[in-house]
């Protein structure tokens, strides 16, 4: 059975998944800003969220019941896709150190605004209890 | 769990540009060797990256592929009393160019602060998330 909490908290868990691995994706060019060849990645946040909310919201989404199984919900690693290079360069790196930071930084904060709401969400249920 | 993840990419990360930077040291350092082991003049080096999957994760971090050697002509000086000079009078010196090095020297430090800026990030979010509840 699903509360209404288990699905405000599982709405921005969602979120939270997406935002960290969007964070790892932006990492790994970060990293590789100096390898020739490599091409920028990035995940698309709103393609992102609308899948797993499609997964998950009407129970579309496999269910796991087995340790061997994939869960179908927490990858959205799938989902990425290579930037279009607004400048070229000699060597086939399409990385622009400008545009990674920024989304990074923007990255972590949308992560900890995130963390907020759900923590927003159970002070709220706590002082609902207390009264 | 990616945010975990994000520390192993930016170590990879450090690791590479740091073995950039101990190249570009190299060089610098053996600008004016006129002698290296083998009798040829010392040869300038310089590393190729490539982007790499860590191990047990899916992730993408970089390694240094391998250390390449600049085949280009010795750099000629006209030496006449030094004593590997040949009949002539000319010395082979390393073909490292200076300019270069500091350039590479420049970027490769700004690219490790890059990596440690990045990584310091994904603690501060990871501390947060360890926040949730409290």
């Amino acid at each position: 059975m699903q509360t209404r909490l288990d699905k405000e908290i599982g709405f921005m868990e969602q979120g939270l998944r997406i935002r960290a691995q969007r964070q790892q994706v932006l990492a790994t060019n970060i990293a590789n800003a100096d390898t020739p060849n490599y091409k920028a990645k990035d995940i698309d946040f709103n393609q992102a969220m609308k899948s797993a909310l499609s997964n998950t919201g009407n129970n579309a989404g496999m269910s796991v019941t087995n340790s061997k199984h994939i869960d179908s919900s927490s990858n959205v690693l799938s989902q990425v896709t290579e930037r279009t290079a607004k400048q070229n360069s000699a060597d086939g790196n399409t990385v622009d150190m400008d545009v990674e930071q920024s989304q990074f930084a923007e990255n972590a904060l949308q992560y900890e605004t995130l963390v907020s709401m759900i923590n927003g969400t159970f002070k709220n249920i706590n002082s609902v209890m207390q009264g | 769990m990616s945010l975990l993840n994000v520390f192993q990419i930016s170590a990879s990360g450090m690791s590479a540009q740091s073995l950039r930077l101990n190249t570009t040291a190299s060089n610098l350092a053996n600008a004016d060797s006129a002698s290296a082991p083998g009798g040829v003049p010392y040869k300038a080096k310089q590393v190729q990256f490539m982007a790499a999957p860590l191990p047990n994760s899916g992730a993408l971090g970089v390694k240094v592929d391998k250390v390449v050697e600049d085949n280009s002509p010795p750099k000629l000086l006209y030496m006449p009393g030094h004593p590997q000079a040949d009949e002539k009078g000319y010395v082979a010196m390393p073909n490292v160019n200076p300019v270069e090095e500091m350039v590479n020297m420049l970027s490769a430090s700004r690219s490790y602060q890059t990596n440690v800026d990045t990584m310091n990030a994904a603690k501060s979010m990871l501390l947060k998330t360890l926040t949730i509840g409290q």
